[in-house]
């Protein structure tokens, strides 16, 4: 059993794969996904059977502002990896910073929805199962989120102190798949509780 | 293949303090060790799970027995399938996965090796934790706080009312964080396979345990996530008063039992799927003849996981649901046993022409596949939604699953087990004691679980801690029970061969099968760093090819 | 050494299939046979129509499977025996074939006709049973079930009673079935008696219906086939088939409000001032609790407990007593009676036929 034959003489083409952390990003949306459908169906599946209690139609407004801060939020972090690409580190810090703005910006929406609805409108969780699966739903999300700027948070951390460089772009898109998966989520969720739900 | 590896010398290995030797273990992110600590872990749960069933089968013994308690007898039923489904199986095709992957894809470690202690450890605690309800769990008054819900834990029986006390919580975080760290997992094998091949080795050449590991991660990824979802639901109802699965509010049992099985069966495929992993790499061998039909076994087992999400509501034939919605779910569950059977004839027809030696891996692949079939074929049985009727929630069920878990997967475990002992401990396994344990295993396992069927005919359901005479249960219930101790001693065998070749056994060399993929091209055990140099591969069987340069495989694939 | 070998080799094999068809034989004598205490819970004696369905559909489906595994069986068993390398092996390898179109083929498209078969087969059953219209003259039963008892309401007649469900046997020339409409008081529960029919679970929120069309007069039994809590194994059924005249009879009966003789004033008395009517009811009296089952014709049962001990004065005493002894972890709490209390409830209840 000779080991020359097993070692690299020549290979007809250059051996590539995909990156590791693509793929292990690709594998996390995958679980979270599934997991989002699960809280999905649930919500659809409850439409329409509350017992009692306030109804959506009743007590929820559309958050539209929110949601384009969200949905910018995509963008930015897009322009910032592509800044990171081409070195542009104040760049790609600038870009950052407005995606964790605008990150922040959603979620003190939810907080401050969230707010109305408990102490004005009497929705909580245990109201009615509208309430069971609008926060379990909503408030999933908005785990996630949290979740993400506090990566974006350690991001921006290491941008200031001068760390972030050209080579790690394809970290910083890995990141952003994340990103960008929570954004498609709220899509999601945004369509089933506010346009099909009410 | 000593010189293509240099091994640490294990006389100085055994000079280090112990204490070294435990931090050693207790921080490694290597994937070997991590399988091993898998596979052990997995082994005192085993023989854990395997006294919870001999308690249950002693109070069955009889009709009307006083052994245990009803209240002691629901926690063993309970434990006993969670413990063997989260504590056992899974982690040990995690670990055996973990072991492997690396050496047969020519890699020197998993992708994300920190990601895989987190994961081990973090499963390992998950089980902890649900057997601290033993002790912690403030239950049934006097009962101990074990969670007594079924492994499936129906609603509402879980609900704060019926279930008082912590016992139920300890079965949801238990099982949340294990399956946290099985995500872990899973989405370190996918990646590992993706991306860490060596070069040469595309899609198509690597070994079948590869794919077969990937479409169980897959299958991993998205399925755990229903469980932890609707674990989640089941903790936002006890402790804040949410309504998911709340009757009286208005809420559904029956969308736990959906939540629960679409996690439930594909579950079942993470663990059969891997078994078959080890068949299709330890038959070849000891027939002395490449897999037969490589690209229909891959392309059965893609289809076998996509399949098996659309099956669920078989567990559920009963609940009332229309006649075209259990028509739908009678021939999804008919079509997955297609690709199924078409494995089985291919094992067959590596068999057929080869030279079949029969070692004792090889005697458990033949018991695989002699039960896998029975198995299969009492699950098309099930299929048939009108017989589940009459057979579903029944011992026909608790026989039927058995079969597959005990006698199909169980059996290439250990096949698995005797085939690679050799490649992780240095040593040679004793034959003799390895073939006295199958046959005494074969004994026990066709006493307990051939004769389970028939009472599950005559009409006993499963689940109760005692039954009425005069309904025709008596004699299968002793039998079944007899079979039980065959079955201990068998694995008192197994391990007690595993402890004495690891300390005693003859060393063996890198490679004592004659076998063809990457992993027997290294020392045995290998080195921490798997190979010297990352090993280029033109075809499915490399050593092959280097043993028959005159004939190689990469001719004729 | 070759002949040991081979013989070792054939005389395990032969082995093998004895025990096998030992084992075949067995069960199906089980339960196909008629031996001479013949289980009363066999799903292969139906005795009724739906059971009668599922029986046929199973036989079908078991045939088939056998006829597989006999195929499979022989196919490995072949391989074992004529590619295993003999004692005078010459140690080259065998030639390597690495698959064939054509067999895989074959063994694709042959499970997929024979799962087409079976799959027709088998929804025209499922439509049959589920699907099945209600005549007019058929018998209507709710039953919801609790931890760990059956009840039962005979709504066009006003009955309800507990754990033991009376219908009347049907002919098939002028079917009198029963259609069962099942509920669920508290968690998930399942009515299986195997020889009337398959098994249907009743669910907290939901209603599900069965039906049965008993052939044959007699007692048919079955038990709770869901985990429902700590005594689910103790949750048994008795399903009685009358004759007509005698349902008539029973049905009248039960449909009348208790009557209570003058003897057991002092039992009523601690009945009715106890906890006791808090969950059960006694229709004329003031006793109208609906935890519990309705104990208005306590003694035109045979069984208390739901199934878990027989009628008996002894048993009805101990039950009230100490209803651990019988049934542990049943939701009857112990009365906490004195003596004289308990006897006189006892005598009481004794006279609630």
């Amino acid at each position: 059993m000779s080991s020359p034959s097993l070692t690299p003489s020549s290979l007809e083409s250059a051996w590539i794969l995909p990156s590791r952390g693509r793929v292990g990003m690709f594998c996390l949306i995958a679980a979270e996904s599934a997991m989002f459908t699960i809280f999905l169906v649930a919500y659809i599946f409850y439409i329409g059977k509350s017992q009692s209690g306030p109804t959506p139609k009743e007590v929820l407004e559309v958050p539209i502002f929110a949601t384009i801060c969200l949905l910018s939020s995509s963008l930015t972090i897009h322009f910032a990896v592509a800044a990171l690409r081409n070195a542009k580190s104040s760049l790609f810090a600038i870009w950052w910073f407005l995606t964790m703005a605008l990150g922040i910006i959603f979620l003190v929406e939810t907080g401050r929805e969230w707010h109305h609805l408990i102490f004005e409108s009497g929705l909580t969780i245990s109201t009615n199962l509208f309430g069971t699966t609008y926060y379990s739903l909503v408030g999933l999300h908005a785990f996630h989120v949290t979740v993400g700027l506090i990566g974006l948070t350690i991001g921006m951390i290491l941008a200031l102190l001068g760390k972030v460089k050209q080579e790690h772009h394809e970290r910083a898109d890995v990141f952003s798949l994340y990103w960008h998966f929570v954004d498609v989520v709220w899509i999601a969720v945004f369509t089933v509780v506010y346009v099909i739900g009410r | 293949m000593s010189s293509d590896s240099i091994a640490l010398n294990p006389a100085l290995e055994s000079t280090r303090p112990i204490g070294d030797r435990l931090h050693d273990w207790v921080t490694t992110v290597d994937h070997k060790k991590l399988g091993i600590l898998y596979i052990l872990y997995a082994l005192v749960f085993l023989v854990i799970g395997g006294i919870e069933a001999t308690i249950m089968r002693i109070q069955l013994i009889v009709p009307h027995n006083h052994f245990v308690s009803p209240q002691v007898f629901n926690e063993m039923f309970t434990m006993h399938g969670t413990t063997m489904i989260f504590f056992v199986a899974m982690p040990i095709m995690f670990g055996f996965a973990n072991y492997l992957l690396p050496l047969m894809i020519g890699a020197r470690d998993m992708a994300f090796p920190r990601l895989n202690a987190w994961s081990f450890w973090l499963a390992a605690f998950g089980g902890l934790l649900l057997y601290f309800s033993f002790i912690g769990g403030n239950g049934l008054y006097g009962a101990g706080g074990a969670p007594d819900v079924g492994w499936f834990a129906y609603a509402p029986l879980t609900a704060r009312v019926f279930s008082i006390g912590h016992s139920t919580d300890f079965w949801t975080l238990g099982l949340l964080v294990s399956g946290i760290g099985s995500i872990g997992t899973a989405a370190n094998i996918a990646a590992t396979v993706l991306c860490l091949r060596c070069p040469g080795m595309t899609l198509g050449k690597m070994p079948l345990l590869a794919w077969m590991n990937l479409v169980m991660a897959a299958l991993v990824l998205l399925a755990i996530s229903p469980l932890t979802a609707a674990q989640i639901m089941l903790s936002l109802d006890r402790y804040l008063g949410a309504h998911f699965f709340d009757t009286q509010a208005g809420g559904s049992a029956v969308i736990w039992m959906h939540f629960f099985w679409i996690f439930g069966h594909p579950e079942v495929y993470v663990l059969v799927i891997p078994a078959f992993a080890f068949a299709s790499e330890i038959i070849p061998v000891f027939s002395r003849k490449p897999i037969f039909g490589y690209p229909v076994m891959v392309a059965a087992t893609v289809a076998i996981g996509f399949v098996s999400f659309t099956v669920w509501a078989h567990h559920m034939f009963t609940v009332g649901m229309n006649s075209y919605a259990n028509s739908f779910f009678t021939i999804s569950t008919m079509i997955v046993g297609v690709p199924t059977g078409i494995k089985i004839f291919n094992w067959i027809g590596t068999m057929w022409g080869g030279k079949i030696q029969f070692k004792t891996p090889m005697l458990f692949c033949i018991g695989f596949l002699f039960q896998f079939l029975i198995a299969g074929l009492t699950g098309i049985m099930l299929a048939v939604a009108p017989f589940d009727w009459q057979l579903g929630n029944s011992y026909f069920v608790v026989a039927h699953f058995h079969y597959v878990i005990v006698g199909a997967i169980l059996f290439a475990l250990f096949a698995a087990f005797y085939y690679w002992f050799p490649k992780m401990s240095g040593r040679m396994y004793n034959e003799r004691l390895g073939k006295w344990h199958f046959w005494l295993f074969l004994i026990g396992f066709h006493l307990t679980f051939d004769f389970m069927h028939i009472p599950g005919l005559l009409g006993m359901p499963r689940r109760i801690y005692t039954y009425e005479p005069g309904r025709g249960w008596d004699i299968w219930n002793l039998i079944i029970t007899v079979g039980v101790f065959f079955q201990a001693a068998g694995i008192l065998l197994f391990v007690c061969n595993l402890l004495w070749s690891r300390i005693k056994g003859p060393v063996c060399t890198s490679d004592p099968w004659d076998a063809w993929t990457l992993e027997w091209s290294t020392s045995s055990p290998p080195p921490e760093y798997n190979f010297a140099a990352i090993p280029v591969v033109r075809s499915r069987r490399p050593l092959w090819d280097i043993k028959h340069p005159e004939d190689p495989d990469w001719k004729y694939e | 050494m070759r002949r040991t070998r081979h013989r070792a080799l054939v005389q395990g094999i032969a082995g093998l299939f004895a025990v096998s068809l030992a084992f075949l034989l067995l069960a199906t004598s089980q339960c196909f046979g008629a031996p001479a205490n013949p289980s009363p819970t066999n799903i292969f004696r139906p005795s009724s129509t739906p059971a009668d369905e599922v029986f046929h559909i199973s036989i079908f489906v078991l045939i088939i499977a056998a006829l597989i595994f006999a195929v499979v069986f022989c196919l490995l068993v072949y391989s074992l025996v004529k590619f295993r390398r003999g004692p005078d092996d010459d140690g080259r390898e065998p030639p390597p074939v690495y698959g064939s179109n054509q067999v895989e083929l074959a063994w694709t498209v042959l499970p997929i006709l024979i799962v087409l078969v079976l799959f027709l087969a088998t929804a025209r059953v499922i439509h049959s049973v589920e699907d099945a219209a209600k005549p007019p003259a058929a018998v209507a039963v709710i039953a919801i079930g609790h931890q760990f008892w059956w009840e039962f309401r005979y709504p066009s007649v006003g009955i309800v009673t507990a754990n033991e469900l009376h219908v009347p046997v049907s002919d098939p020339a002028h079917p009198t079935p029963t259609y069962i409409e099942l509920r669920s008081a508290d968690t998930d529960h399942s009515f299986w008696v195997p020889r009337l029919a398959g098994k249907t679970d009743l669910i907290p929120n939901r209603t599900n219906s069965m039906w049965i069309d008993p052939h044959e007069v007699g007692i048919y039994v079955g038990q709770c086939a869901q985990y429902c809590g700590t005594q689910h194994a103790k949750m048994l059924l008795r399903v009685y088939v009358d004759t007509k005249e005698q349902f008539d009879r029973w049905a009248r009966e039960e449909a009348q409000p208790a009557r209570v003789g003058d003897t057991v004033n002092q039992g009523r008395r601690v009945f009715e001032t106890t906890a006791c009517i808090n969950c059960h009811a006694v229709s004329g009296t003031v006793a109208d609790g609906r935890f519990g089952p309705d104990l208005t014709h306590l003694m035109s049962r045979d069984t208390i407990a739901s199934g878990a001990a027989s009628n008996t004065h002894e048993n009805l005493r101990l039950w009230i007593h100490d209803p651990e002894a019988i049934k542990p972890g049943s939701l009857m709490p112990a009365m906490q009676l004195s003596d004289q209390d308990l006897d006189a409830v006892t005598a009481y209840l004794e006279t609630l036929r």
